[in-house]
């Protein structure tokens, strides 16, 4: 056996990477979990980038008539904020918890293609740092007969065309210049990392669970990553497509959505919200699975109708397909269209209301501990009804016609993204930290995060409702002293600065836990799925042995019986159990083999800016170097076999 | 692979196929979006030339023939290497191969063709969904045969092909038959109707 692992590697042109520590073993990794804590880290330095943009916007939105940012700095941070929002922040923190979670909550020992899932995060690294790569490289022009009031600086020199990149205002025409050049291009590659992701995830969930495992007894979060693979798989292809004609608009002549060549603006927005709306749920999905794990376990009681739960999810990815002209109200849309689309919008708030009575009926009546996740999971639930019920004003076509441009909106969507998405993912940070860490986060910092969050977040978007109904324009950057708009805005900007306060003091948590938190229980919370069957930290093999799943919430049966009035009574042997079970997973009876470390999707991932590169600046010698570095990563990764003994086992043969 | 216990698969489909399976299934929404703008544009009325004026059918008609046919060839590939044939499985191997390649010549001079006679892809809005949309098919068909070559390649290895392990012949064909249906559609939609 020995001698066949030497001979094979005169087969390999690279020696396989090896190391476990040092940044090496980070590039290389092909771990799920360390995969997952990197998108999670990663994602959080976005945030921040994120956060300052929009802390600059509101800089200049706190007093009427401000001249802190240009209008053309505003434009960029505007862009830059809403993109780096969506796809550089809750997608990837999506990203990080179905990496982190989803093969253990199915009992496996990684995804189904762990070197696709290290491709997915370094194709997103790439997109990211090639969007932001912008703001040195890249630059927005004067648009052709228009007008600059004043130099743009490199603050300016992003893109600006918005995060929907409406044409023809993002066409080369009116945004000349390379940087929504960086905009499309970035964007299409952290698609393909959406993507291969997507294919991993469903691949894993269907063909990766442990015995007794069955569809029915995945937990919610592994549901609603489930539909959110399927959402991502079925929306991603059609913005692609989209981005493609823009980069052929910009760059090589076509006139797809110029009218001027018989091209149509309208199926931009056709295409962009056909994927763009599905990318909503594909956003609040992940919190809505987080938010059923958590309410369950610290109400002390089973998830009320889980299948109902399950339903609703896959109803509104379903549905989800349907409502996109909703955004759109006010284009060139036929009366019959949008009446369609107004019914299909009032539609979708049945699977999601189907949700909110669940995890109501889900506390009601529990024994609720107030602890982080769940002051978190409860702010989720109040901060998406009130998101939600403006939603559904969304559907009256003629007041969405009112409505469409103003703060109103802004309003709205930050309630179901940041009160939805960002608390539903807070509660999850906090909920499986001691899992991650192996250490216990400090309560009463969590919950000062929670209500400076909770106080900050209200005062920043509660009174966009009423700045938005009285008719101040989003996307804009001034408003006149005439307006009486001042106080509100200096409202909402102190919001932005107490939400920023609370991200700090979410950091300092965060940092101090990790290094003198006290030491995690293997089930701190007294939880209910089988990720709690393992020691903290998780060791590096998940499972020392496979899991046998008997029935759904499967670790609290094991640990709980019901008494004649239905209610848990703590079985005897529990502790033993738990103390049986911390012991066998830190002592796996046999070697286990994982899938070893890999240079090439670094490689691969790292051709892919170099494209986009030669795009913008026409260079074949940067399209050259790209497709070096794809081939070299592509023939490096065929050749090489997932697991390193296999070989060694198939020259036997 | 040593699983220690963990099963396998529960749907019984192979895991890499199943793939494979979701990975073409998102390509339907790519050329489904393709063909759609292709089909929007097509009922407007815009200036310059159109394809009714440049195009050849019964050239296209024969190197769609000749993409077909590379069809049954991979089928054959497939039927080889079932039964452990590796001098057959090679020699429709590389028969798909060229097969593809004389069909992307096809449409290499078909383009050119097209150029000359001014229907290029900013003549309007019409060739650009044409060109952008077939090129597009194009592009598949060439990383196809780039991977049958590669296949190709490694059964001309002492060792050979087998059918586990890697991208194998079954997930290429897979991929290659799609690819075929495609075109089948597309032309169909943009040459015929």
């Amino acid at each position: 056996m020995n001698e066949n692992i030497q001979k094979k590697k005169f087969l390999t042109v690279f020696k396989r990477p090896s190391s476990t520590e040092g940044v090496w073993s980070w590039i290389t990794t092909v771990d799920h979990k360390r995969i997952g804590i990197m998108y999670g880290y990663a994602a959080f330095f976005f945030l921040l980038f994120g956060g300052l943009e929009a802390l600059l916007l509101r800089i200049q939105l706190a007093k009427p008539d401000n001249d802190f940012l240009s209008a053309a700095e505003y434009n960029a941070m505007f862009t830059m904020h809403g993109t780096t929002m969506v796809f550089l922040v809750i997608m990837p923190i999506s990203a990080a918890f179905f990496n982190y979670l989803l093969p253990l909550q199915i009992g496996a020992r990684d995804v189904a293609f762990p070197r696709l899932n290290a491709l997915s995060y370094w194709l997103w690294i790439f997109g990211g740092l090639f969007l932001y790569s912008t703001f040195i490289f890249g630059s927005a022009g004067a648009p052709q007969g228009g007008y600059l009031a004043e130099e743009i600086g490199w603050l300016g020199n992003a893109p600006n065309g918005g995060w929907f990149g409406y044409q023809p205002n993002a066409a080369f025409k009116y945004s000349p210049g390379t940087a929504m050049d960086y905009w499309a291009l970035g964007l299409q590659i952290l698609g393909i990392s959406s993507l291969v992701s997507a294919f991993n995830f469903i691949t894993t969930i269907l063909n990766m669970r442990a015995k007794g495992m069955r569809l029915m007894r995945m937990p919610v979060f592994t549901w609603m990553t489930f539909a959110v693979a399927f959402l991502l798989a079925f929306s991603l292809p059609i913005i692609a497509i989209a981005l493609f004609f823009v980069t052929f608009d910009r760059q090589f002549g076509t006139t797809f959505f110029l009218t001027e060549g018989g091209g149509d603006p309208v199926l931009w927005q056709h295409l962009f919200w056909l994927f763009g709306h599905p990318e909503v749920y594909i956003l609040i999905l992940p919190a809505f699975g987080i938010v059923s794990e958590i309410l369950p376990t610290f109400s002390r009681k089973p998830l009320f109708g889980y299948a109902a739960i399950v339903f609703a999810g896959f109803g509104i990815a379903f549905i989800g397909f349907g409502v996109w002209a909703h955004h759109m109200f006010a284009s060139a849309i036929s009366p019959v269209a949008q009446a369609g689309f107004g019914i299909s919008t009032m539609v979708i708030a049945v699977p999601t209301g189907v949700k909110i009575f669940n995890w109501l009926g889900t506390i009601w009546g529990g024994k609720i501990s107030l602890k982080t996740p769940m002051l978190f999971a409860l702010g989720f639930i109040a901060m998406f009804v009130i998101g939600g019920l403006s939603g559904v004003t969304h559907s009256v076509v003629p007041a969405d016609t009112q409505q469409t441009d103003t703060y109103y909106i802004v309003a709205h969507f930050h309630y179901v993204l940041f009160g939805g998405a960002m608390f539903g993912i807070f509660a999850g940070l906090y909920y499986w930290f001691p899992k991650v860490w192996g250490k216990m986060y400090n309560e009463t910092l969590g919950k000062l995060h929670f209500w400076l969050m909770m106080i900050g977040f209200n005062l920043t978007f509660g009174p966009m409702h009423w700045l938005g109904l009285k008719g101040q324009i989003r996307r804009t950057w001034v408003y006149a002293e005439e307006t009486n708009l001042g106080f509100w805005n200096l409202v909402v900007t102190i919001g932005a600065f107490v939400i920023a306060i609370s991200i700090i003091i979410f950091m300092i948590n965060w940092i101090y836990s990790k290094r003198k938190g006290p030491d995690a229980p293997m089930d701190p919370w007294d939880a209910r799925t089988i990720e709690w069957t393992i020691p903290s930290p998780t060791p590096v093999w998940n499972f020392s042995t496979p899991p046998e799943i008997e029935s759904l919430d499967d670790f609290w049966h094991k640990k709980y019986d019901e008494d004649d009035e239905g209610r848990a009574v703590r079985k005897e042997a529990a502790d033993q159990l738990l103390v049986d079970l911390e012991i066998d997973g830190l002592n796996p009876k046999e070697h286990i083999e994982l899938p070893n470390p890999s240079y090439f999707p670094f490689i691969l991932a790292s051709g892919l800016p170099f494209l986009g590169y030669a795009i913008i600046y026409k260079s074949l010698a940067l399209a050259g170097l790209g497709l070096l570095l794809l081939l070299i990563g592509g023939f490096g990764w065929a050749l090489e076999p997932l697991e390193e003994e296999e070989i060694g086992e198939s020259l036997d043969e | 692979m040593n699983d220690h216990g963990y099963p396998h698969e529960p749907t019984g489909v192979d895991t890499r196929k199943l793939g494979m399976w979701v990975f073409l299934s998102t390509e339907i929404l790519f050329f489904g979006t393709l063909i759609t703008t292709y089909l929007i544009f097509k009922g407007r009325s815009f200036d310059g030339i159109r394809l009714e004026e440049v195009y050849d059918i019964p050239f296209t008609s024969v190197s769609s023939f000749v993409l077909l046919m590379s069809s049954l060839t991979m089928v054959l590939a497939h039927n080889a290497i079932e039964k452990f044939d590796q001098e057959r499985t090679n020699i429709w191997l590389l028969a798909t191969a060229l097969l593809g390649a004389v069909f992307l010549a096809g449409q290499i001079y078909e383009f050119t063709e097209f150029y000359h006679k001014g229907f290029t892809l900013t003549e309007n809005i019409y060739g650009s969904t044409f060109y952008v949309l077939t090129g597009f098919h194009g592009a598949h068909v060439f990383i196809g045969v780039v991977l049958l070559i590669i296949l190709w390649g490694v059964g001309q290895r002492q060792k050979g092909l087998s059918l586990d392990g890697g991208m194998n012949l079954e997930f290429i064909a897979l991929y290659w038959h799609f690819v075929d249906i495609v075109w089948i559609v597309l032309f169909t939609v943009v040459y015929l109707i």
